[in-house]
């Protein structure tokens, strides 16, 4: 934090006596000034202690040869509101929360935490042959913690851990079960691998910088939300995008779920620096560390588990979207957890990581078990009540898998929908070259499977 | 063997339940499109014996040595454990290629090499070939693993604009190329790896030039043009149908030996229609080429181009001069694919010698479909209808 503050201070300074930009109130940042400065003219005063490089402009005069030492920098702290034992530990900042979000967010987690769901997406594989899906357990906090703090029309682009954010937007049992089934109300129309949500009704399309640029150009108060994992920072997009982000102001929460594995790699052997966060900074972009484990850890009966950091990340969720819609800037978010669930339903993390480790994170930290409690102890719910929710969730997803599973495949024509918005000429002729060979050999197509059989095609 | 993280492996129900699949296949007596048994394929050696006699250009001085039944990803294996063995510069990298990788071709090599020759890398594709030219460059053996074809792209630039021109930029210097590199990639189908998990991107090296391709078919040959690729002057990649990688299973040296690159193999000698194909579809064009024999009477000379890029023309045209109808077989769409450039290459080579235009049966133009995968992949049933149109033109 030292760092960041230093920086931010010695800028600022730097700014003000350049006369570039009017004396800031708060920390503004790089790239806005960027643009600033590519307008107004450069002036040097006399006798400066630095040049204002146009690459560096803060910049003052050594005449210490020093390299900076990553090493040597305070590691970016990582704020938390709830501790170990449940308690608040700032006791003036109680979660500032309703009775009715606290439980909906406690509900939504239950539900994405259950195991009968996390059973359920496997066995869906199972049945339908189709192999792999990714699993949340561990990071279902970050999702619905930031999910309760942004806006239901903010642009997400999330990956494949973030179902506690599509739930908290309403996305239905059914819906997640037509597609783990690929079943023809699947709205992706059986294209992807199972796990692979998407809904245009929640706003949930690709590609957040350019995304956030276009809510800026239309003076909207939504912002996008982009999430990912540390292992996907190590791709250049993820560099291309922070830095298109900063320099063209877009804004856009980058939200980081940093759970210490990529598959099977340790984010030991994925990056050298501090996190993901140090990276914000590097492009000047506003960040912050948060504790993703706020709150929660359960043990299902069956020793699933799931890590919930909620309250925590929804209030820097909440700054942060303020930051990005009001400064109309680029924000970082990276919040840490432990991924207590293997990579996909086939890898067997075992094999890279001891199961001592992964039991002791259990043990340390149990925050879902925090989170009941403080909502007991706040006399917004009950034991009994928590029975009753976890048999009626059991119910609901058997039901919805129940029905997902009988229904069929996308009609077949889909194979050739979609490549183009109307299909080409080539395309018209290979569905027709297609029709040829399933009626020249009926018996060797069983079309049972696909919704309206032969005639879909 | 117990297996750690494979993510395509079929995944065995907790419960018992009835299994529902997505394959076009209704298995019943006398079908074509049932699922390739390849424990029964005569492209396989099943016995020491059959090792020998089907890999002809096995070198005669391994001939004599013992086999061992072997699996195509222990295959690979086996290759890289040699490599390491006699190259003492040459490194494996990768995501998650330290424990063994999520196909299991690099287990055990850390335990054996140490972790400076062995070692996963930060997740960017781009980042591993960059760092494996420079090693190539500087004398050492670099052999990366892209851990799915499809997840080539963000190396692309790398491939094609640094790997692939350096040699020639150099004036062919000594150093300064990227041919002490060779990529490892799994690649094609498996039936439910959808857009991202089941494409066969090789059509795209048609436009690269100075990179060497390479899609083996068989544990035998996988590690004799693996060991081949990284003994040889230019960079290679080679792509590792996944699918093949548990299902294939052979009598495999134990020897090192060396196949050689750049050259197609006939796996079956005919008269009448010559089938051009590589990776899983030799085993499908096995099948067809068998269906057109018992329900045709038709003799198919089946090929396995082994190498895509540069492809063997000379086999190729000999085979068609000899039976004068050419049917290609690949899992890669259509437009772009390699039918496009054998069909071009033997119209020009063989005009007066063809009956019939060269057929391409090819996955369509479209992405790779979850749901419809036993669609897009060509079967058995469309191989045998490419080859009696092409008998009936």
């Amino acid at each position: 934090m030292v760092l960041l503050t230093s920086l931010r201070a010695s800028f600022c300074v730097g700014v003000a006596r350049a006369r570039l930009l009017p004396p800031p109130s708060t920390a503004r940042y790089f790239a806005s000034s960027v643009i600033a400065r590519q307008n107004a003219p450069m002036k040097q005063p006399p006798h400066s202690d630095s040049v204002l490089f146009p690459g560096a402009v803060n910049s003052k005069f050594t005449h210490e040869l020093k390299f900076q030492r990553p090493q040597d920098l305070p590691a970016i702290p990582t704020y938390r509101l709830i501790d170990t034992h449940g308690e608040v530990v700032d006791k003036s900042r109680e979660p500032d929360i309703s009775q009715e979000l606290a439980l909906k967010m406690y509900k939504d987690m239950i539900t994405r935490a259950d195991k009968f769901l996390y059973g359920m997406e496997i066995w869906s594989l199972h049945l339908s042959g189709a192999g792999n899906a990714n699993v949340s357990a561990g990071e279902e906090g970050i999702a619905v913690g930031s999910a309760a703090a942004l806006a239901p029309d903010d642009v997400i682009f999330s990956q494949y851990r973030e179902q506690g954010v599509m739930m908290y937007r309403g996305f239905t049992l059914d819906e997640f079960m037509n597609q783990l089934f690929a079943n023809k109300f699947d709205y992706g129309k059986g294209k992807n691998m199972p796990i692979h949500y998407m809904s245009e009704r929640l706003h949930m399309i690709p590609h957040s910088v350019g995304a956030a640029y276009a809510l800026k150009l239309d003076q909207s108060s939504r912002i996008a939300v982009c999430f990912f994992g540390e292992g996907a920072a190590s791709e250049g997009d993820f560099h291309a995008a922070l830095n298109i982000a900063a320099t063209r102001s877009c804004p856009v929460l980058f939200i980081c779920r940093n759970n210490g594995f990529a598959i099977s790699t340790p984010t030991l052997e994925q990056y050298k620096g501090d996190g993901i966060g140090s990276r914000g900074v590097g492009y000047g972009i506003d960040t912050i560390r948060v504790d993703g484990n706020d709150v929660g850890v359960t043990f299902g009966e069956s020793g699933f588990i799931l890590y919930i950091g909620i309250m925590a990340v929804r209030e820097v969720t909440m700054r942060a979207r303020d930051i990005a819609l009001k400064e109309q800037k680029p924000v970082l978010i990276e919040a840490m957890s432990y991924r207590v669930s293997h990579h996909s339903t086939s890898d067997d993390s075992f094999a890279y990581r001891a199961k001592v480790e992964v039991e002791d994170w259990k043990r340390r930290d149990n925050p879902i078990t925090r989170m009941r409690k403080w909502l007991e102890s706040k006399s917004w719910w009950s034991g009994e009540q928590d029975q009753e929710l976890r048999i009626q969730v059991r119910k609901d997803i058997l039901k919805a898998f129940a029905r997902a599973e009988k229904e069929k495949k996308p009609a077949l024509e889909n194979l050739f929908l979609d490549v183009y918005k109307v299909p080409s000429r080539d395309l018209e002729e290979q569905m027709a070259e297609l029709r040829r060979i399933i009626d020249e050999y009926p018996d060797e197509y069983d079309l049972e499977a696909f919704d309206r059989g032969r005639e879909g095609l | 063997m117990k297996n750690s993280l494979l993510p395509f492996r079929s995944l065995r129900p907790a419960i018992n339940v009835p299994r529902r699949r997505y394959t076009t296949v209704s298995p019943g007596a006398g079908r074509l499109n049932v699922p390739t048994d390849y424990s029964t394929s005569s492209y396989l050696a099943h016995t020491p014996s059959q090792t020998y006699n089907l890999h002809t250009d096995l070198p005669k001085h391994i001939r004599s040595g013992k086999t061992k039944r072997t699996n195509y990803f222990t295959a690979v294996n086996d290759a890289l454990r040699i490599i390491l063995t006699t190259d003492d510069k040459s490194l494996i990298f990768g995501e998650d290629v330290s424990f063994g990788g999520v196909f299991r071709c690099t287990s055990n090599l850390t335990d054996s090499f140490g972790s400076s020759r062995i070692f996963n890398t930060p997740l960017s594709e781009q980042g591993i070939i960059g760092f494996a030219i420079g090693l190539s460059a500087s004398g050492y053996t670099a052999l990366p693993e892209i851990q799915f074809a499809d997840y080539l792209f963000p190396a692309f630039d790398q491939l094609h604009n640094e790997a692939s021109k350096m040699r020639y930029r150099s004036g062919g210097a000594e150093m300064f190329n990227a041919g002490r590199m060779v990529v490892r990639m799994p690649t094609s189908a498996v039936g439910h790896g959808g857009l991202y998990h089941s494409q066969s991107p090789e059509g795209f090296f048609l436009g690269m030039q100075g990179v060497i391709v390479v899609i083996p078919r068989s544990p035998v040959q996988a590690k004799g043009l693996l060991i081949a690729a990284a003994r040889g002057a230019d960079p290679v990649v080679i792509m590792e149908p996944k699918i093949l990688y548990r299902a294939a299973v052979e009598e495999v040296p134990l020897e090192e030996y060396e196949l050689p690159i750049g050259k197609a193999e006939v796996l079956q000698v005919g008269t009448d229609v010559t089938l051009v194909a590589y990776g899983t579809m030799v085993y499908v064009a096995e099948a067809a080429a068998r269906a057109a024999k018992e329900r045709l009477g038709v003799s198919a000379e089946v090929i396995d181009l082994r190498t895509v890029r540069p492809w063997d023309k000379e086999t190729i045209t000999k085979s068609v001069n000899k039976t004068g109808r050419c049917v290609v077989v690949h899992e890669a769409s259509r437009t772009g694919g390699m039918g496009e450039s054998v069909a071009g290459e033997v119209q020009e080579r063989c005009f007066l010698r063809l009956e019939a235009p060269v057929t391409r049966v090819t996955g369509w133009d479209t992405p790779m479909p979850l749901a419809f995968e036993g669609f897009m992949v060509p079967d058995v049933v469309r191989v045998l209808d490419g080859i009696k149109r092409t008998m009936e033109y």
